[in-house]
């Protein structure tokens, strides 16, 4: 039997230029919108077409770049909280959780104290999400850092508890009085967010302000600030962290009730922006793309909010086409989960590259 | 056919992006000789035995077996054609016998049964004790029993000294030459001359990828060795500082320690360290050397004992308070970068460290930390393509200087420095030597664990010897001998042994 080698071989790259890394993955984002298309192809429908569709349902006119935004504002916001967390390589997937005790926090500032004024009110409603929300964080980091429970774990068993008690809510003491569905109420206008005009598209909730500013604050906190520099150290070597003295406990529950703070504030937004009551849907399953989109941006603040708008692009657009195609809008989960898919994969062709075998010179 | 190399090597070239590991190499090995491959960190010794176990595929060059030209393609290919690794890092089941482990899996590759192996080399090993009862050494006699009954005849040993202590090294050498009458062909790969000498026929030395040539062990010296090696002729003496005796500076009084499961680590280490003074600490890997470390530097609590600085307690203190009193700590880890750098950070962020917290207010000032970093480039002369590049993409010895560095700048009373020439070459290891000569100067006192004990010798005043967590002597250094010291190390050793170093 003749030996022969592989033609190819895999060698690890030592560099590579950033500009070249971006071209990877813009190649591999085109090769899963293309995977994509090709799927629409069997289904039957011109790819190209219903691309454009997504598009001009996503950005076609101000109302829908409106929507757009509508649906970016609480992807990126999450995504900005769950980057500080995995930043520090805690893997907080508990989002979801930490949307939903933030918005019950502030609901019963808009159920039960309406009589504040509207300042103080949102004011009010708003720590109190960021409170409440950065408490169910505080709760598996806590245990982490006393008993060294598996927060991946923990994060996610706590989403369920606080979305049955939002059921309970509902089913139970803050169930609307009239009607035979079950419900709860919808916020008195004093507890409503306040709508100023973004450019271009016309009048859209506060959330999108407090977004920006979050955005510039996480990118500040992290690259300037000692405690921003203190979550890059434990997540990159925890042994070192406490060999240089750092209080690595403290920081980590630190990092983790702003991580979830943010998440937390998220859900006040939401339940006061767009929603205007609590529903247990408000979480609407954003903790989780919102992991996708801070892996895919890198754990950037600007790349968070950049992702979290194509992706609130997918998603606007996929509910054209399902109007105009009929094709289902899970449609856009599917894309989502090609995307992210190729671009992890593309991490692999950015750490090694393969080779053709040389000759063998006897 | 009687001159056939068993192993030849012609023109292996082996690259990794930019770098080229291994560059036409050329290197044969006759059956019944002992070849040393010696060469520095970096210089291509791996590189090039991972081509012959299969490990790795060379990109051009031909390896020849017994004459004929092969292709090796796995681990396992390659112990199928005779060849036999036996890697720094054992590949052991812990809870099986000697025997089990041999037989392992492999029943079909046995060629010699373990019995008779034993029996031919007059190895030294019990075939029915359990490994985990087995002390470094005989943990590697059974990789190399594992080898020889899967019939391999020729022999890659991967720095089998470095975690043995002088008569281990005896007793492995013995059995190396048993191996070599019975016409095995041998590669033993190391750094370390006084080995080369005292064991190899031929010597190859390897130098940042290239064969810089092949000698007779007997028509050369370690001189001559040292400049193939280096590139040019070096001053291998390491020079002892003599300064007046100074204060009693750092005291441990009966301090013992144990791990979460409760096995003890260390027990009643009393020693006294003075100021300007280098207190070398020897020891079998995993003797409690870590340990003794890390209560020092307040990472562990001893569960027992009293450590005081200046005469004040300090055990139970933070370590931040216990670095702020004046105790440094650099210690290099076998990843080099587990503890004390951080690798994804560039090294004014490294150098923070330690001394971020003392800035006020609630933002980070690296100006301070980017000054010093251009300065400790300048004086130690660490290869870096600038300030902004992460650790982990410097070389070994520059990272090491980077870390020592940082503790000196501190300005410390005392002075921890674990395994601080762990990988490095010859010349790296005098710089490093040398700023610890300085700092003994200036007064501090200085804790240094080390692994060469010809280094220990001659860097220390005093050197203290670990064994199985308890101190088994302590000697002035210009009374110690390599076999003195070797013998203490091993004088009250329990069969129990720590996987860390």
């Amino acid at each position: 039997m003749r030996r022969t080698l592989p033609q190819m071989h895999i060698v690890q790259r030592s560099d590579i230029k950033p500009l070249n890394a971006w071209g990877y993955r813009l190649l591999a984002v085109l090769f899963a919108l293309s995977m994509g298309g090709l799927f629409l192809l069997i289904l039957g429908y011109n790819p190209f077409d219903v691309y454009a569709t997504m598009l001009r349902g996503a950005l076609g006119s101000a109302g829908m770049q409106k929507e757009t935004l509508k649906l970016t504002i609480p992807l990126a916001l999450t995504a900005l909280g769950i980057l500080l967390a995995f930043k520090m390589k805690f893997w907080n997937i508990g989002a979801e959780g930490q949307i939903a005790a933030g918005a019950i926090a502030a609901s019963y500032f808009a159920y039960f104290h309406a009589d504040l004024p509207k300042t103080v009110l949102l004011l009010t409603m708003a720590a109190a999400g960021f409170v409440a929300g950065g408490f169910w964080g505080l709760i598996p980091a806590w245990f982490k850092t006393r008993f060294g429970t598996n927060e991946t774990l923990f994060t996610l068993m706590l989403n369920y508890i606080i979305y049955y008690f939002i059921t309970y809510l509902r089913e139970g003491p803050w169930r609307e009085s009239v009607g035979g569905f079950a419900a709860m109420p919808r916020f008195p206008k004093q507890a409503r967010l306040p709508e100023i005009p973004f450019p271009f598209v016309g009048n859209l909730h506060l959330g999108w302000v407090v977004l920006l500013v979050m955005m510039v604050l996480v990118f500040i906190y992290l690259r300037y600030t000692k405690q921003g520099y203190e979550i890059t150290v434990v997540g990159e070597n925890e042994r070192t962290a406490r060999y240089a003295g750092m209080p690595v406990k403290r920081i980590i529950l630190r990092t983790m009730f702003l991580s979830a703070g943010i998440a937390g504030l998220v859900g006040m937004l939401q339940v006061s922006g767009p929603d205007r009551q609590l529903t247990d849907s408000v979480g609407g399953g954003r903790g989780f793309t919102a992991i996708s989109i801070v892996w895919l941006a890198r754990l950037s603040p600007f790349g968070s909010v950049a992702v979290a708008f194509l992706f609130a692009i997918l998603q606007k657009g996929s509910s054209m086409m399902q109007t105009e195609y009929r094709i289902p809008a899970s449609m856009s989960d599917i894309l989502q989960g090609i995307i992210l898919f190729c671009v992890l994969g593309a991490e692999f062709f950015l750490q090694y590259r393969i080779l053709k075998r040389k000759e063998v010179a006897a | 056919m009687q001159f056939t190399p068993a192993i030849q090597l012609i023109r292996l070239t082996k690259c990794f992006d930019s770098v080229t590991a291994c560059d036409c190499i050329d290197l044969d090995v006759r059956r019944g000789e002992i070849l040393a491959l010696l060469g520095e960190n970096g210089s291509g010794k791996t590189t090039l035995t991972n081509m012959l176990s299969g490990i790795y595929q060379p990109d051009a060059g031909q390896i020849l077996l017994d004459g004929k030209p092969v292709i090796i393609r796995s681990p396992r290919d390659a112990i199928r054609q005779g060849i036999g690794m036996i890697h720094q890092h054992f590949k052991l089941v812990e809870v099986m016998t000697a025997r089990e482990n041999i037989l392992l899996g492999q029943q079909s590759l046995i060629k010699t049964n373990p019995e008779d192996a034993v029996k031919a080399f007059g190895l030294k090993v019990g075939l029915n004790k359990k490994v985990y009862d087995m002390s470094v050494s005989e943990k590697q006699t059974v990789e190399i029993l594992k080898v020889l009954c899967r019939g391999a005849d020729k022999l890659i040993l991967d720095e089998p000294t470095a975690v043995l202590t002088p008569q281990e090294i005896q007793s492995l050498f013995d059995t190396l030459h048993a191996m070599r009458k019975e016409g095995k062909a041998i590669i033993i790969i190391t750094h370390k001359l006084e080995e080369v000498m005292a064991v190899s026929d031929r010597v190859t030395v390897l130098r940042k990828g290239v064969n810089v040539g092949t000698v007779g062990t007997g028509q050369t010296d370690r001189f001559s060795l040292t400049e193939m090696m280096v590139g040019q002729a070096i001053d291998l003496d390491v020079k002892r500082v003599e300064t007046p005796p100074g204060q009693p500076l750092l005291r441990l009084d009966k301090v013992s320690a144990e791990d979460d499961s409760g096995r003890t680590l260390l027990k009643d280490i009393s020693f006294t360290l003075n100021q300007g003074e280098i207190l070398g600490v020897a020891g079998v890997a995993g003797s409690g050397q870590k340990a003794l470390c890390e209560i020092i530097a307040g990472l562990e609590n001893p569960s027992g004992g009293t450590i005081t600085l200046d005469k004040q307690p300090i055990n139970g203190l933070s370590p931040r308070e216990i670095i702020k009193r004046g105790i440094s700590m650099a210690f290099i880890p076998e990843d080099r970068l587990g503890m004390g750098l951080v690798g994804g950070l560039n090294i004014p962020d490294n150098l923070l460290l330690k001394t971020y917290r003392d800035q006020k207010g609630f933002f980070l000032k690296r100006k301070p930390a980017r000054l010093e970093g251009e300065e400790m480039i300048r004086k130690l002369k660490i290869v870096t393509p600038g300030l902004n590049v992460k650790i982990r993409k410097l070389s070994g010895g520059n990272v090491q200087k980077v870390l020592l560095g940082r503790e000196i700048n501190l300005s410390p009373k005392v002075l921890i420095t674990a395994y601080p020439v762990r990988g490095l070459d010859i010349g790296a290891s005098m710089t490093i030597y040398d700023m610890l000569n300085e700092q003994k100067r200036k007064g501090v006192g200085i804790l240094f664990v080390g692994e060469d004990l010809d280094v220990l010798i001659s860097l220390c005043d005093r050197i203290l010897v670990l064994c199985a967590g308890k101190v088994s002597a302590i000697v002035e250094s210009q009374f110690a001998t390599k076999a003195l010291l070797g013998m203490k190390m091993t004088g009250l050793k329990t069969d129990k042994e720590d996987e860390y170093a």
